[in-house]
């Protein structure tokens, strides 16, 4: 599998898994699939629908268990953040009192400097109050990810947090999410929009029918270097030209 | 687990359609339920045709006047009267269905009566019953029930007849006043006859002939005194030959209405319990929050038991204000409160735990309602259908089924703690069983998730 020599593979990369895989009854939903997120790194899961994206997530995420293979979490605890696909929050709750509820079980103190700086970073300060089932989409889904990132924890996995946004939302959560990685954070996040994921992650993962078929940069990927290439045609004809 | 608690709380309290929904539809069908068993069938409505004249409802017994009418009052006392006028009326309304049957008295039943207890000959009095044969099984009923009503005025005849046969024999054993027809007579009696009899047979010569003849009327003085001693216990006997002692060697001991309020109580429970245990945990999964929190931020056995304490809670407080207000109108022991108490919250325990057990099987809520509405009512019922009315291998069927699931337990711990025999501890721990199953399986179901 080609990897960017530059990227980080040693011992401190923050979520590190090898050989992961997952059946559904007769069905492999992954097959020995490695992915490792360094710190500050942003990293796109891309593929078609039905290529183990979610499952991946959610295996990394410890809200699934794998049939084979380790997952390594990071030296501070092993916190992981996660953006589930779907809104993951109470509609009949407030934002600020998801917040506090989610602080709360998290565990650890400063409960409401948390939840404050939380609504400050997300931009949601002003609608704390408002009960979540009466936000718009793209709102819910900044309280979706805000849930996600409470800890404040070294690696964050969003599962497609861009797939119901708007064109300005996407990029607000696109700079959010990159000021984060400035600050440290580990992110991996899949994706349908492969332009999105070229624009925005350092690296990619190619996944397709649970074989993962590439791990690196996205000007790498054969054919997509070429300045007047679309890098959604080149991705096709890349996983055309594996089998997929 | 308290944030978990207080958060459903919350969401509880935003949403009062559900909570009405919980709260009233379990009690409007516990309450009905419960009126259901407790209240015989309505009163049927019956038209009387009541010919006897108003002042000629007084029979003559021997000396005394007793008022047929008081007799009268057993028959109607289990029906709706509809008083008619005439013969044509009663066999109009009971063919066009506005009563069940008709009762015509006729007017001279009194006469008859009077002459049939005085030995005086002539027809038995009788009453007409007219039912309408299209319904079938209210004119049996009604049927029955004036038979009984007919057999129970008889009863209180015979036993007044009794009575003043007994006062006839007493007059004649032991002497007194007797009036009949208005004309007062001095009975000697047969004691003061003998009395007599002896006092002369002293005074008489040994060799007197009247002597031999007095002494034949002596002895039959004393044996019509020795057997008529006898006669009140004899006659009480002829009167009610049969008295029923009434012991129960199994089963309850309380009312039927004590019993329907415990139904009641425990269906309330049974309803609120198992639809909002089963309905939080499914809106977990709905909400898709399930997951998010099973992933280290609660334990899975710490989210299922605040769901089936919250639950359990508030079917208990449900089910405790229906005792209160139901024993507003039906006498409760309010000093086995804490039995109530006891028997409300194993219930609560059994319910929640297969509350649980269901909302970790279904993805939302409503199908976690119905699959619990689904449940929770066939159990109900067949968790009290008698033993008289299915055959005895069924009745072992049904109840080896019942035992499975906490209805009857907790109907058996909530009558036993109303006043029931036996004691509330077995009941009690079976809910404890449950409990523990059904948690368990509710655990092994939230790991397959």
């Amino acid at each position: 599998m080609p990897r960017d020599a530059d990227q980080p593979a040693g011992g401190v990369a923050p979520l590190r898994a090898t050989g992961i895989a997952k059946r559904f009854g007769e069905r492999a939903a992954l097959r020995g699939v490695d992915v490792d997120v360094a710190h500050g790194e942003v990293v796109a899961v891309i593929g078609p629908n039905g290529a183990g994206k979610t499952t991946l997530l959610e295996i990394l995420a410890g809200a699934q268990h794998a049939d084979s293979g380790v997952v390594q979490r990071g030296a501070d605890g092993g916190r992981v953040g996660w953006v589930p696909q779907q809104l993951a929050v109470y509609g009949r709750l407030t934002v600020a009192e998801n917040l506090r509820l989610f602080a709360r079980l998290d565990g650890g103190g400063e409960i409401e400097a948390r939840v404050a700086g939380m609504l400050t970073e997300t931009g949601l300060h002003d609608r704390a109050e408002d009960l979540v089932a009466t936000l718009s989409g793209g709102n819910r889904q900044r309280v979706n990810v805000a849930v996600g990132l409470l800890g404040d924890p070294a690696v964050v996995l969003l599962d497609e947090p861009s797939a119901s946004l708007d064109p300005r939302q996407r990029e607000r959560l696109w700079s959010f999410l990159a000021a984060r990685a400035a600050a440290g954070t580990a992110v991996l996040v899949t994706t349908h929009d492969v332009a999105e994921a070229r624009r925005h992650a350092s690296r990619v993962l190619v996944l397709a029918d649970g074989e993962a078929l590439f791990l690196g940069p996205p000007s790498q990927i054969a054919g997509t270097d070429r300045a007047d290439h679309d890098f959604e045609l080149a991705l096709l004809a890349f996983l055309e030209q594996r089998g997929h | 687990m308290r944030w978990l608690l207080g958060k459903d709380l919350r969401i509880l309290r935003r949403s009062p359609a559900l909570v009405a929904a919980l709260v009233i539809y379990p009690v409007v069908v516990a309450l009905l339920i419960g009126l259901s068993l407790s209240r015989a069938p309505a009163t049927p409505r019956v038209a009387v045709l009541n010919e006897v004249a108003p002042g000629a409802t007084s029979l003559q017994l021997g000396s005394q006047s007793v008022d047929a009418a008081r007799y009268a009052q057993q028959l109607f006392a289990a029906i709706d009267p509809v008083k008619v006028r005439s013969r044509e009326e009663a066999r109009r309304l009971v063919r066009d269905g506005k009563v069940v049957a008709a009762i015509v008295i006729p007017a001279d039943v009194t006469r008859q009566l009077e002459s049939a207890v005085n030995l005086g000959g002539g027809a038995r009095p009788m009453i007409e019953v007219i039912y309408n044969g299209r319904d079938p099984i209210k004119s049996r009923y009604v049927e029955s029930l004036i038979t009984s009503r007919v057999a129970a005025a008889n009863r209180v005849l015979s036993r007044r007849l009794t009575q003043v046969a007994g006062g006839y024999l007493d007059i004649l054993l032991h002497g007194g006043d007797f009036a009949v027809l208005g004309q007062h007579f001095k009975v000697l009696g047969l004691e003061r006859s003998r009395d007599i009899v002896d006092t002369s047979l002293t005074q008489l010569p040994p060799s007197s002939p009247a002597r031999r003849r007095l002494q034949d009327v002596a002895r039959f003085a004393q044996l019509a005194i020795d057997n008529l001693d006898l006669s009140g216990q004899l006659l009480s006997t002829v009167s009610e030959p049969l008295r029923v002692q009434r012991s129960v060697v199994d089963g309850r001991h309380t009312s039927l209405e004590i019993f329907a309020v415990a139904v009641a109580a425990i269906v309330s429970l049974m309803l609120v319990t198992l639809f909002l245990a089963a309905g939080l945990l499914a809106l977990e999964r709905q909400d898709h929050t399930f997951r998010r929190l099973l992933r280290g931020l609660v334990r899975p056995a710490a989210l299922l038991g605040e769901k089936a304490v919250l639950a359990g809670a508030c079917g208990v407080v449900v089910a405790a204000l229906l005792l209160a207000g139901v024993g507003l109108f039906v006498p409760l022991d309010w000093g086995r409160l804490p039995l109530w108490l006891l028997a409300l919250v194993a219930g609560g325990a059994g319910f929640g735990a297969l509350g649980v057990l269901l909302g970790s099987v279904v993805r939302d809520v409503q199908a976690a309602s119905l699959l619990a509405f689904a449940l929770a009512l066939p159990l109900a019922f067949l968790a009290v259908v008698p033993s008289s009315a299915v055959s005895a291998t069924l009745f072992d069927v049904l109840r080896a089924v019942s035992a499975l699931f906490p209805f009857k337990p907790a109907l058996d711990a909530l009558d036993r703690g109303l006043g029931a025999g036996g004691s509330i501890a077995l009941p009690v721990a079976h809910l404890a069983l449950l409990a523990a199953v059904y948690g368990a399986g509710a655990r092994l179901a939230v790991r397959r998730i």
